[in-house]
Formats: structure tokens, C-alpha cells, sequence
């Protein structure tokens, strides 16, 4: 296997471009996905037997919590690419990804809350899954703290890069939080290896939702960090031509 | 039970949502004001720079 790409992807330039192209097609996916789930979840899934129709819920709360828990996997990935091969872009990923998880644990958390009032009668709990939730909200906002506090550029992806691949261990917690403690919060939805615990009607709508926030995710990273890209490097000849093209362009 | 794709019979009843009308609207309406501003704030954050760059570059142009 060639790795040329993946040296290439270290290169700000390269990923400005390429990202360029992928940008439009990523945004419209996310469209169409996150559309289709909203109908399909909200109107035409049929209502929990239990749970009625505050049920649909899942069709936003899980697919939050999972992206908050991939990006924070992300970030660390980021950071021990960051940390081994010195790349540039790994940082730009780690700090424009970290806003996007911290939303993503945040609304994870808040429609859990309000999911938790008709079905558990309570907002809150501190149980063991709601509460490794919290801190993953926590470590977003150290990751983000640490990378505005520290002005030297390369000590603070360091830092961040540390944080973040030491804050990973709290990812297996809260995936088997709810197998090692006694816990009001429902075990998962979705297993590799076993069949979905729904109805088919109620999961394909979910899925369809889970893959929109993905491109959703997708969609603004790239836009972020080619912002990011064109702020770095802003003294190299080849963003001043491309911010006077996108400018000019604007003119038109 | 109604004969179309629909898991309610009416408007009213979507809005409803059983009892759970409240949870439910509040969940979505704050995820996709959320969704919304993320897209919206990298946005605006990238037209101000390509403006404030602009004006930077045209003053180095005339020095």
C-alpha cells in the first residue's frame, strides 16, 4: 500500500483543495438524510408501545450521542497523529472538531433530560451513564479552554493532543456504563452482532438519522478547518491568490 | 387505524403527540436551532476574514 496520501494529507494546500470538491457533496447528503429522518421519525414511525409518542426522541438523542463519543475518538486519533508525525493539519482538525463535539454532548445530554421527565418522572439522575456523559461535556470544554489559553501554536496542539488522548478512557465507560452498574438508562439500540432490538420501521429511520449527523459532522469540519487552513497560512502566496479569488468573485 | 403511511390521523394529532407534545417539539426545535447555528456561525465567521483579508490585501497593494 502507497501512504504518498496520506503524507499529502499533511499538506494544508492538498486537503484545502480536495475538501473543496468533497464539501457540496457532504452538505448535500446531510440535507437529504437529516430531512428524510425528521419525516420518517417524527411522522411516520409508529409509536412506542410503552413509551408512546415521546419515543421519537431517539431519533435525535442517539444519533448526538453517538457523534459526540466518535469525535472525541477522532480527536484523539487526531492528536496521536498530531503527536507522531508532526502534521500540521492534525491540530486543525483536533480544535475545529472539539466545538462541534461539545455541541453534540450538549444536545445529547439536553434531550436525554427532557426524554428522562415522561419516562423516568425525573429530569436527572446521577447515574452512572448521565454522569460519564457530563464529563465528556467537560472534557470538550477543557480540550477547547486549553487551545485558547496557550498562544504558542505548537505547545498548545501538545497539550491538546495529551488531553484528548488521555481523556479517550472515558469512552469505554460510558459505551458499558450501563452493563457494569445498575442503571435506569435503556441498553443499546443498535449491536453489531445481534439483531436490533425494534421493529424494522422504527430502526430504519434512526439509521437514516445517525448517518445524517455523520455527513452533518463532516460537512462542518471541512467548512471550519478550510477557514482554519485559510487563517494559518494566510502569509503563503497560494491562500493570498485564493482569498483574492473568493473575493473578486463576491464582486462580480 | 388510519390507511395511510402516517402515524396519525391528523394535524392536531402530530402537534399532540399523545401527551407528549411539549417533550418531544422542545427536543427537536432546540436540536435544529443547534444544527442551524453550526452552520450559520462558521459561515459568517468566514465571510467577516475574507472581508477583513481583502481590505488587507488592497491596502498592501497600495504601499
Amino acid at each position: 500500500m502507497k501512504w504518498t496520501w496520506f503524507h499529502r494529507l499533511g499538506s494544508p494546500k492538498w486537503f484545502y483543495e480536495l475538501s473543496g470538491r468533497w464539501l457540496p457533496w457532504f452538505a448535500v447528503a446531510t440535507v437529504l438524510l437529516i430531512a428524510t429522518g425528521l419525516v420518517w421519525g417524527l411522522a411516520i414511525a409508529p409509536p412506542d408501545y410503552q413509551q408512546g409518542n415521546s419515543f421519537r426522541i431517539i431519533y435525535i438523542h442517539v444519533p448526538a450521542s453517538f457523534l459526540a463519543q466518535s469525535i472525541y475518538i477522532s480527536l484523539a486519533i487526531a492528536g496521536v497523529v498530531g503527536l507522531v508525525w508532526k502534521m500540521k493539519i492534525a491540530d486543525v482538525a483536533l480544535q475545529q472538531s472539539a466545538p462541534i463535539g461539545a455541541w453534540m454532548a450538549f444536545i445529547s445530554l439536553l434531550t436525554g433530560a427532557i426524554w428522562g421527565k415522561p419516562t423516568w418522572g425525573a429530569y436527572w439522575v446521577w447515574d452512572a451513564r448521565l454522569t460519564a456523559m457530563l464529563i465528556l461535556l467537560f472534557l470538550y470544554f477543557g480540550v477547547i479552554a486549553l487551545g485558547q489559553a496557550i498562544s504558542n501554536r505548537d505547545s498548545a496542539a501538545k497539550a491538546c493532543a495529551v488531553l484528548s488522548i488521555v481523556g479517550v478512557v472515558n469512552i469505554p465507560i460510558i459505551k458499558y456504563s450501563v452493563d457494569w452498574w445498575n442503571t435506569l438508562h435503556q441498553p443499546a439500540t443498535f449491536s453489531v452482532i445481534e439483531k436490533p432490538a425494534m421493529p424494522v420501521e422504527m430502526w430504519v429511520p434512526l439509521l437514516i438519522m445517525v448517518l445524517g449527523f455523520y455527513c452533518f459532522f463532516t460537512t462542518v469540519l471541512l467548512m471550519r478547518m478550510r477557514l482554519e487552513i485559510l487563517r494559518r497560512e494566510a502569509k503563503t502566496s497560494w491562500v493570498k491568490a485564493e482569498v483574492t479569488r473568493l473575493v473578486g468573485k463576491k464582486h462580480e | 387505524m388510519n390507511e395511510s403511511i402516517f402515524a396519525f390521523n391528523s394535524f392536531a394529532e402530530f402537534i399532540a403527540m399523545g401527551k407528549h407534545g411539549f417533550y418531544v417539539w422542545v427536543c427537536f426545535g432546540i436540536t435544529i436551532a443547534a444544527l442551524v447555528l453550526n452552520v450559520a456561525l462558521p459561515w459568517l465567521a468566514r465571510r467577516r476574514y475574507l472581508n477583513q483579508e481583502a481590505r488587507r490585501l488592497r491596502w498592501e497593494a497600495m504601499q
